[in-house]
């Protein structure tokens, strides 16, 4: 009986203590029936990337609000790069403006959400995306 | 199989993967545990367990800290609870642990109990052997917040610890069958609020009643955020390991759960059998439909399915 979970990484990277949002999309990622791992606040790149690794994620979630999203978000596609991890799926959301969502989807980040999204289509949107492992 | 080479080499990405087949009861994960058995049994497993809230995952963080410090490996097990109704789950124990993430001798990985009551998931008794096969020197279980009956634990650990807040209940609450029945040592957390040496005593009055063992649970006072007693703590852990040893009772308590394991193995394959061979057949259906006319009852539909099929078959 294969129960292969989605599990997801809510991270929130730099400094940023902003923690209504991510934990509004937890909340609605658990009811869709995923796992959820919340790094809580404050994190740096370096960390979200270990913790993807040892808790072996499909997904990584990034919530910014502090304005360095073109700063922090490239270091962690580099570094999942750099640790061959760069099949899992990493989606930003937050205060970003419309601008830059160009720069950072070059960078690997899939898609980004910004406040006014549906929870119903960022899960929609994980669970089209994300790269089924054997 | 290259992902357990890879594990034996030290490739944390390789443990992590490990990890999740056998979360998942992925097809290979039973040739996965087979492969990596020979290598376990070096790692000292201590179980954490206590009501939600407690500060299991902050006392974690500490002794974490403090066993570092003798350059020992460690590996964490955190489990928080799957959501009954949607399957899903928040695992929230890693903020409190945030500052051991850059250290590579320490691995944390978070489940969820995935149907499982006991406190702790199925899978947790593979995923310790596949950290305790990786090196890890000691393996740290922490149990989702339980209440009065979470028990499994105790039969996981070698030593276990309850961790419990001041005032959280009188002298009854410790007389009571359960959980107040399988620490191996009692810590009063939150020493810092009102009531925590009125716990303590009320503890150690009704443990020194209690019968009589040959390890008496020490009951201790911490306060995490600065650091009381977690020292205390660690040292608590190695006298009882010491004494496991001395005793050499490690053996009879690893042996007694090798036996559990063998047990709830064979009872997880045949219900496994049983589930694979009945479901969607006529028999099994048309059994279903008999009792809901109240032409049968459950029990005599179970005996006789179960005397009509074979169950010697292998999957």
């Amino acid at each position: 009986m294969i129960d292969k979970k989605i599990r997801v990484l809510a991270a929130k990277v730099g400094l940023d203590g902003h923690d209504r949002g991510i934990k509004v999309i937890a909340q609605a990622l658990k009811d869709a029936g995923m796992e959820v791992i919340y790094t809580g606040i404050r994190q740096t790149p370096e960390q979200i990337v270990e913790i993807a690794i040892q808790e072996d994620v499909d997904v990584i979630g990034i919530s910014i609000l502090s304005g360095a999203h073109l700063q922090l978000l490239p270091r962690v596609t580099e570094l999942l790069r750099k640790e061959e991890a760069d099949d899992i799926l990493v989606v930003a959301g937050g205060v970003i403006p419309q601008e830059d969502f160009a720069f950072l989807k070059e960078c690997g980040i899939k898609e980004v959400f910004t406040s006014g999204t549906l929870t119903g289509d960022l899960i929609k949107f994980i669970k089209e995306n994300i790269i089924k492992r054997e | 199989m290259q992902i357990i080479k890879d594990l034996l080499d030290g490739d944390r990405k390789a443990l992590a993967r490990a990890i999740s087949m056998i979360d998942n009861e992925d097809p290979q994960s039973k040739e996965i545990l087979k492969e990596i058995f020979p290598y376990t049994g070096k790692a000292f497993i201590v179980g954490i367990t206590g009501p939600p809230g407690s500060g299991k995952s902050s006392l974690i963080d500490r002794l974490i800290h403090l066993i570092r410090k003798e350059d020992l490996k460690i590996g964490v097990i955190a489990v928080d609870p799957t959501s009954p109704f949607t399957g899903g789950s928040i695992l929230g124990d890693r903020i409190r642990m945030h500052e051991h993430v850059s250290d590579k001798n320490v691995f944390i990985r978070s489940m969820s109990t995935r149907g499982s009551f006991g406190g702790i998931s199925n899978a947790t008794r593979g995923v310790v052997h596949l950290l305790d096969a990786f090196g890890k020197d000691i393996v740290i279980i922490e149990t989702v917040g339980v209440g009065q009956s979470e028990v499994d634990i105790a039969q996981n650990a070698d030593t276990t610890i309850l961790v419990l807040t001041p005032l959280s209940g009188d002298s009854v609450q410790i007389l009571k069958a359960g959980i107040m029945e399988i620490p191996d040592i009692v810590v009063i957390n939150k020493a810092d609020l009102p009531g925590a040496g009125i716990s303590q005593a009320d503890i150690n009055i009704m443990l020194d009643f209690k019968n009589k063992r040959t390890w008496r649970p020490p009951v201790i006072q911490t306060i995490t955020f600065n650091d009381v007693g977690t020292q205390k703590l660690w040292e608590e852990i190695k006298k009882h390991r010491s004494f496991l040893e001395k005793e050499d009772l490690i053996t009879k308590l690893r042996a007694e759960r090798y036996q559990n394991d063998v047990l709830l193995l064979m009872e997880k394959i045949i219900k496994d059998r049983i589930w694979y061979t009945v479901r969607e057949t006529a028999v099994f259906e048309k059994m279903i439909q008999k009792i809901n006319n109240k032409e049968m009852d459950p029990l005599s539909a179970a005996q006789e399915i179960l005397n009509s099929i074979d169950l010697t078959n292998h999957e």
